[in-house]
């Protein structure tokens, strides 16, 4: 079993620019690209008694309107990404730490025998140095494509993000800009991650205008087209229809609830809407809120903390938009005020369990 | 048993595999000590000092007594020198032999540069502007690296780098809209004075964070190495901002990655009130350069002739080579660090007479072209004149023009306006509607 989520964040690019297959970016990106491996998932492991995972994979049909498709797991699609770009790109150039040999993920193998050392590389352990650097190279009018090994440790660069990344076009009156620059980083919880490998940080970035956050899913392995293809950022997707609650998470999330989802029609007959945020800065306002015009009940659930976490800006903003169709208080499901635990993860984490309760409140306030 | 608990503990201190006593857990614990022994003694013997270390991390020999290394800060990198005080070149083999004309202008530049600051000092002082930061003591290094890059190499600079865009031609018009935040200002009034930039000067626009430039010339060096276009980055910055953590990352990454790069450091003495002992104990911020593997030079700051030898032959080697140069330039931050500071209050007076009278760049240059007949009294009191109009003539231009809508408070935060910022954007227009009186929007452009 293997990748899951992956989160993006990018900055001051355009709005309609695309994150999953291809990065012809002319446009600042910031992608931190989230990967979650999970090893205590063999189910014929009797010996080791770590918990089970926390939420089921759901193939999606087969898409083919992209042309023809292959089976990738996240990290094949995101190396099939990463592959489609330096291939339409030749100033593209993709760095961090350990990229070389493939990555501690596997997320660029191959790449550097394909496309040359110049322009696959490892850096010095240093990730104020990498984004820094990234920023540079974008400036300079190249694509860079920088990793952070573990979301978790994209804090030594938020500086170089947040105060330059972010407002290089804004501060220069768009003289220069580094619209070319994504940074990819694994992100979310693994299982066994404790502090340090298991951290979502996206609504730190969420408060810093000028970058675009994103995060995607993928079930473990799923039909990826080949060639080159678009997602819109800022825009959410409706992944499951539905009359009496909308249920909103991104990244590996969108699991738990869909699955939620399941039981709460099984159990308690009640319809809910599915919805993937998919991009968490700009976010996509009309698409949730027209959701609970409908519905009348919100649930936003997500992993990290819930104080200052992003569902306290989406549940503030439909508050303010959707007042009068709203039948009751608005539920956030997340990861409690702490640091995320090693030993206790299943009872840190915002489970099918407690998301399931919660609509249940919900329904019968 | 307790026998056993000890081997293990001996032998496998953090192996998951745990002892409880069983003879094959024991039997394999003593195959692996027997191993371990049979290990050592196939070992050769360590015979003499000509045995080369292989340890993949450094190339170097034993040693067979203990010394720690120890830094060299009483006599520290000399400083390399063109002219002494009075203008008179030292060893005529390092004269770079700059023609007349071009000798000229760089005096030009650096007493235009200082009309400027003189001028938009006072003018803060008088609340006209809100911040200003002047260059005074330091012209000679912006002038004398600046002549010795090519236009089309990238600058990118801390804030105290005026007298770059100075030489490339930078209009006093902009530099005042800029200060001035008016409708001409390139970066549509949106940063604090002096944090100047131009795309067609290849000139990176300041930001006020320090040394986050640095790592981000190391990765636009890289990407100019890939174009293979002949261009090289130069990345200044002062010796406190050299204290900061991406002064380590940019140096780090210019030499494992091969950047074509100079990085040229102003050590002026100074950041804010903070004395050099304060800021590092080593021999400067030039001695750090070998650490990093990095070719590096000490120059006589107030020299411009110094600062303009050590930035070509940099140049020169860093495109040709592949590889970064760090020059350090040593000088003395004259002026007080801003407007914002008061520099009596933990400097003397007599320091400071003692830079601007005994040893400044322009005043030495000044006496490079009178010994030879260049500039006189004449001359001097012309141009005075004559920049002192240039420069008053745009500051009233830059006074008398309104500032730019207020509506690019909303642009360029992303290359599109998403649609929340729209909203915002909307927002405060129909505030304005209602409230225009408690607004200034007679002072901006319609």
């Amino acid at each position: 079993m293997a990748a899951v989520a992956r989160f993006l964040v990018r900055a001051s690019g355009s709005s309609k620019a695309s994150i999953t297959n291809v990065s012809n970016g002319v446009h600042s990106k910031v992608g931190v690209s989230l990967l979650r491996v999970s090893s205590g998932f063999n189910p014929h492991a009797k010996t080791q008694k770590r918990h089970a995972a926390h939420f089921t994979f759901q193939a999606e049909p087969a898409q083919t309107k992209y042309g023809p498709t292959q089976k990738m797991n996240l990290f094949q699609s995101v190396t099939s990404a990463l592959d489609n770009t330096l291939a339409s790109d030749p100033t593209a150039v993709i760095f961090g730490e350990d990229v070389a040999f493939g990555g501690v993920f596997r997320c660029t193998v191959g790449l550097r025998d394909k496309y040359g050392k110049d322009r696959v590389f490892n850096t010095p352990l240093c990730e104020q140095g990498i984004v820094g650097f990234g920023i540079g190279v974008a400036v300079a009018g190249a694509t860079a494509i920088a990793e952070i090994q573990f979301a978790d440790y994209i804090y030594p660069a938020f500086d170089q993000i947040v105060n330059e990344a972010a407002k290089y076009r804004y501060r220069s009156g768009n003289l220069f800009d580094c619209g070319n620059l994504t940074i990819r980083a694994p992100w979310g919880c693994v299982g066994h991650g404790s502090l340090y490998h298991s951290q979502s940080p996206e609504a730190f970035f969420a408060h810093c205008p000028g970058i675009k956050v994103v995060i995607l899913y993928r079930a473990a392995v799923d039909q990826v087209p080949v060639e080159a293809y678009h997602i819109p950022l800022s825009e959410a997707e409706v992944l499951q229809e539905g009359s009496d609650v909308t249920m909103v998470a991104w990244g590996t999330q969108v699991h738990v609830i869909k699955e939620v989802a399941a039981m709460a029609q099984e159990k308690l007959g009640v319809s809910c809407e599915v919805i993937d945020l998919q991009t968490i800065l700009p976010w996509d306002t009309e698409t949730i809120c027209k959701s609970v015009v409908k519905t009348g009940r919100l649930l936003i659930s997500h992993e990290a903390p819930v104080t200052g976490g992003f569902a306290a800006e989406i549940s503030s903003t439909v508050q303010e938009e959707c007042f009068l169709n709203l039948e009751a208080p608005i539920s956030r499901v997340c990861g409690y005020d702490t640091p995320f635990p090693h030993i206790f993860e299943p009872f840190y984490i915002p489970d099918k369990w407690k998301c399931f309760d919660a609509v249940k409140r919900m329904i019968n306030y | 048993m307790a026998a056993i608990g000890g081997l293990r503990r001996l032998c496998s201190i953090g192996l998951s595999a745990v002892s409880q006593n069983s003879g094959l857990k024991a039997l394999r614990l003593c195959q692996y000590r027997a191993f371990g022994v049979n290990g050592a003694l196939r070992q050769q013997p360590f015979d003499s000092p000509t045995e080369k270390p292989q340890f993949p991390g450094a190339s170097a020999d034993f040693v067979d007594h203990l010394e720690f290394i120890q830094p060299n800060v009483i006599s520290g990198i000399p400083v390399y020198r063109v002219m002494d005080r009075q203008g008179q070149i030292i060893n005529p083999s390092e004269d770079p032999q700059i023609p007349k004309e071009e000798v000229l202008n760089f005096y030009q530049k650096m007493t235009l540069l200082n009309t400027m600051d003189r001028i938009l000092y006072e003018s803060q002082r008088q609340g006209r502007i809100s911040f200003y930061m002047t260059n005074y003591g330091e012209e000679g290094t912006h002038i004398g690296s600046a002549a010795a890059l090519d236009p089309n190499d990238i600058v990118f600079g801390q804030y105290r780098e005026a007298g770059v865009l100075m030489y490339r031609g930078f209009p006093l018009d902009l530099f005042m809209a800029q200060c001035y935040a008016n409708a001409d200002d390139l970066g549509k009034g949106r940063q604090m004075p002096v944090h100047y930039g131009s795309k067609d000067l290849n000139f990176v626009t300041i930001s006020s964070p320090l040394a986050t430039q640095i790592p981000q010339a190391a990765g636009a060096a890289y990407a100019l190495k890939r174009e293979n276009v002949n261009r090289a980055v130069i990345c200044y910055f002062g010796e406190g901002a050299a204290s900061e953590g991406d002064a380590h990352a940019g140096f780090n990454f210019a030499a494992t990655l091969e950047c074509p790069i100079i990085f040229f450091c102003r050590n002026n003495g100074y950041a804010i009130s903070t004395p050099t002992n304060e800021q590092y104990r080593g021999d400067g911020i030039a001695a750090r350069g070998p650490g990093y593997g990095m070719m590096s030079i000490r120059v006589d700051g107030n020299d411009v002739f110094a600062v303009y030898n050590a930035t070509k032959e940099a140049r020169r080697r860093a495109i040709a080579e592949n590889q970064p140069f760090l020059i350090e330039a040593m000088t003395y931050r004259i002026g007080h660090h801003s407007t914002s500071d008061d520099s009596s209050a933990y400097r003397s007076v007599d320091e400071v007479n003692y830079w601007d009278k005994q040893d400044h760049p322009i005043s030495r240059l000044r006496h490079y072209m009178t010994a030879r007949g260049w500039w006189g009294e004449e001359e001097e009191r012309a141009w005075r004149k004559q920049s002192r109009k240039l420069v008053m003539e745009a500051f009233e231009r830059a006074e008398r023009r309104l500032k730019p809508r207020p509506e690019l408070l909303f642009s360029d935060v992303y290359q599109e306006i998403p649609s929340n910022l729209e909203k915002q954007k909307e927002s405060l227009w129909r505030h304005l509607q209602q409230y225009k009186e408690h607004y200034p929007l007679d002072v901006y452009d319609k």
